[in-house]
C-alpha cells in the first residue's frame, strides 16, 4: 500500500489478526499441554503432574479402540487418494485447456461434487453398494467417497494453474523440435510440479481427516477420524488428548515436509532460469 | 498436437507422429478418469437416493415402490421444520461471523503486509490448523469452555462471575463458535485471492480523487472483493447446512440439524426416509448456492 509510517488502521488490524491466530491455536495448544497430564489427571486444567502416561495408554489396544490399525488404514487410504488425485486432476486440467463438447457440464459436475452435502454422498454410496450387493470397505466405497471430496479441489487448483500458464513455453519447445511427450515431460511438468505437490498434500490431508463421507462407506473397519469420533462419546480420560496431539503432530509434519519440498523445487527453478 | 508437420519438424526430420490424434479426442481421453469417478461415486449415488426416496421400508428391509409417503412424512412433521429453522440459524450466524472475520484477516494480509514472503508465511499460519482433524479441533474446546475450563476459571479468579458459566460448552453458542473455528479459512482464502488481484492503482486513484479510507473500502475494495466473498460463502453455507458432527459434539446432543436427523434415520436403517430428507436438503442447498452464484461467475474467478 503506502510506504510511509504504519497507520492506526494497521495496528488495529494486526491486533485483530493476532487474536484470530490465538483463536485458531489456543484450544489446540490446550489439548497438547493437557495430554501430558499425570496418571490421575483429568480433562481440564490444572495439570496433575507431568507424564507420558496417556501416550503409553494410547498404544495399549485394550484401553481405547484399535488406534494403530485405524491409523494405518487412514494413512494407506490417504496415499491412495493422493496418487489418484494428482494423476486425475492433472489429466483433467490438461483436458480443460481445450474446449471440448461438454467441458462446461463436466466443470459444473465437479463443483457440484464439492457443494453437495457430504452426508448425502455417504448415504448414496452406501445405498448403491448395498443394492448392488457389494460389500462397502474403506479401500473401495470409502476411497470413492473421499475422491468426490478431494478431486474437485484438485481440479480447481489445476484449472487455476493452467489459466495462468503461458502457452509460449510449449510453442518454443515445439519450435525446437520437441515431441508432445518431451514438451510435457521437460517443460510443462517441471513448471507445475509445485502445484501438483500442493494438490497431493491437499488430497492427503483432506482424506486423512475426512469423516462425514466415510461414515456410511467405510464398511467394517474404522478409519482414524471414525475411531476418534467413537472415542468422543465413550472415552473420558486425557488419552483422547494424547490421540489429538499425535494426529495433529502428524498433520503438521506432513504439511511442513510438503512446504519444504515446494520451496526446494522453487529454488531449483530459480537457479535454472 | 498439430496433424500437419511444422517447418521445424521437417527440417529436423522429426516427423514421427505417434500422437497425431485430434485435439478433441485427446481432451476426452484426459477427462475420462474424472468423469468415470464422478459418474460412479457421485452421479449414480445421487440418482439412487432419488429412487430410494420413493421406496417403502420396514425393520426388515427396503421394498421398491413408488410412494410419496417418505416426503409427506418428512414435510408434514413439525420436527422437520423446526430442525430446518435451527440449521438455518446456525448457517446464518456462522456465515455472518466467518464473512466478517475472514474479510478483515484477508484485508490485513493483502494490504498491510508488505513482503510476499511474509504474506505467504502468515497465510500458512492461518492454513495449518485447517489441515488437521476437525473432530480433534472440536474436542480441543472442551478444556477451554468446560465448567472448570480455562475461560470459567479465569472469569472466577477475576471476580467477574461468582460461579461457572454453564452455556459456554454444550450449547448453541459452542456449536457456532466451533463452526466459525472450523470454517473461517474457507472465507479467508478466496477473499485474499481476490484482494491480491485488485489493481493497486485503483486505490491510488480513489485517494487522489479525495476519497477517505472508508470510502475507498466501501466503494472500491468491497465491490471488487465480492466474487471472493461469494465463493467463500458457498463453502461455508454448504458445509454448515450439511453439518452433523459439530452439532452433535458441541451441543452435547441437545441441538439438532438436518444432517443429524438424517444420520439418526440411517443408523436405524430407515434409508428411504433418510433419502427423502436428503433430496429435500439437496434442493435447499442447491437453491442457496444458485442464489449466491448470481453474484459471481466461478469460471472467471479461477
Amino acid at each position: 500500500m503506502n510506504r510511509d509510517a504504519r497507520t492506526k488502521e494497521f495496528y488495529i488490524l494486526a491486533a485483530f489478526f493476532a487474536l484470530f491466530v490465538l483463536f485458531l491455536y489456543g484450544p489446540l495448544s490446550a489439548i497438547v499441554i493437557l495430554s501430558f497430564q499425570g496418571p490421575d489427571g483429568g480433562l481440564t486444567f490444572p495439570l496433575n503432574g507431568v507424564s507420558l502416561h496417556w501416550f503409553y495408554n494410547l498404544f495399549e489396544t485394550q484401553a481405547v479402540g484399535d488406534f494403530g490399525a485405524s491409523f494405518r488404514r487412514s494413512f494407506t487410504l490417504g496415499l491412495m487418494v493422493t496418487v489418484t488425485n494428482v494423476v486425475v486432476a492433472l489429466l483433467a486440467g490438461l483436458a480443460f485447456r481445450n474446449r471440448f463438447r461438454g467441458s462446461t457440464a463436466l466443470f459444473y459436475l465437479t463443483v457440484a461434487s464439492l457443494v453437495v452435502p457430504s452426508i448425502i454422498i455417504s448415504l448414496g454410496i452406501g445405498v448403491v453398494f448395498q443394492q448392488f450387493g457389494l460389500r462397502p470397505a474403506w479401500y473401495s466405497s470409502g476411497f470413492g467417497a473421499h475422491l468426490t471430496w478431494t478431486l474437485p479441489f484438485g481440479v480447481l487448483i489445476m484449472l487455476a494453474v493452467f489459466n495462468r500458464f503461458s502457452p509460449a513455453y510449449e510453442e518454443a519447445a515445439r519450435d525446437l523440435g520437441a515431441t508432445p511427450w518431451q514438451t510435457f515431460r521437460h517443460v510443462v511438468l517441471p513448471m507445475i510440479a509445485p502445484s501438483l505437490i500442493g494438490v497431493g498434500l491437499f488430497g492427503f490431508t483432506l482424506s486423512y481427516d475426512e469423516f462425514a463421507r466415510t461414515l456410511m462407506t467405510s464398511g467394517t473397519y474404522n478409519t482414524l477420524p471414525l475411531e476418534i469420533y467413537a472415542m468422543t462419546t465413550n472415552v473420558t480420560t486425557p488419552v483422547l488428548y494424547a490421540l489429538g496431539t499425535v494426529t495433529t503432530l502428524f498433520s503438521f509434519t506432513v504439511i511442513l515436509l510438503t512446504v519444504a519440498v515446494i520451496l526446494l523445487l522453487r529454488r531449483r527453478q530459480a537457479k535454472l532460469s | 498436437m498439430t496433424v500437419v508437420a511444422s517447418p521445424a519438424e521437417i527440417e529436423t526430420g522429426n516427423t514421427r507422429r505417434f500422437l497425431a490424434a485430434p485435439r478433441w479426442l485427446i481432451a476426452y481421453l484426459q477427462a475420462t478418469p474424472l468423469l468415470l469417478i464422478l459418474g460412479f461415486f457421485f452421479v449414480l449415488p445421487i440418482l439412487m437416493i432419488i429412487v430410494v426416496s420413493f421406496w417403502d421400508y420396514d425393520f426388515a428391509g427396503l421394498y421398491p415402490d413408488f410412494l410419496a409417503m417418505n416426503y409427506t412424512d418428512t414435510l408434514g412433521s413439525w420436527v422437520t421444520w423446526k430442525t430446518y429453522l435451527n440449521t438455518m440459524k446456525f448457517t446464518a450466524l456462522t456465515w455472518a461471523l466467518t464473512l466478517v472475520i475472514g474479510f478483515w484477516v484477508a484485508y490485513f494480509l493483502a494490504f498491510h503486509i508488505r513482503t510476499t514472503t511474509m504474506q505467504m508465511a502468515l497465510f500458512l499460519v492461518c492454513t495449518v490448523p485447517f489441515l488437521t482433524s476437525n473432530i480433534i479441533r472440536m474436542i480441543s474446546w472442551i478444556p477451554v469452555l468446560g465448567r472448570n475450563g480455562l475461560v470459567n476459571s479465569t472469569l472466577i479468579e477475576l471476580g467477574i462471575v461468582p460461579e461457572p458459566v454453564d452455556w459456554l460448552l454444550y450449547s448453541d453458542f459452542a456449536v457456532v463458535l466451533a463452526m466459525v473455528h472450523l470454517n473461517t479459512l474457507f472465507m479467508v482464502t478466496p477473499i485474499f485471492n481476490t484482494l491480491m488481484r485488485i489493481d493497486r492503482s485503483l486505490i491510488e486513484a480513489a485517494r487522489d480523487c479525495g476519497a477517505s479510507g472508508w470510502q475507498v473500502l466501501w466503494n472500491v475494495v468491497l465491490p471488487l472483493a465480492k466474487p471472493g466473498m461469494a465463493i467463500g460463502s458457498i463453502f461455508v453455507v454448504t458445509l454448515v447446512m450439511a453439518d452433523f458432527s459439530t452439532v452433535q459434539v458441541m451441543s452435547g446432543g441437545q441441538s439438532a440439524s438436518v444432517a443429524l436427523m438424517m444420520k439418526n434415520q440411517m443408523s436405524l436403517l430407515q434409508y428411504p426416509a433418510a433419502a427423502a430428507n436428503a433430496v429435500v436438503l439437496l434442493i435447499v442447498v442447491l437453491l442457496m448456492v444458485a442464489a449466491i452464484l448470481r453474484v459471481v461467475d466461478i469460471r472467471r474467478e479461477l
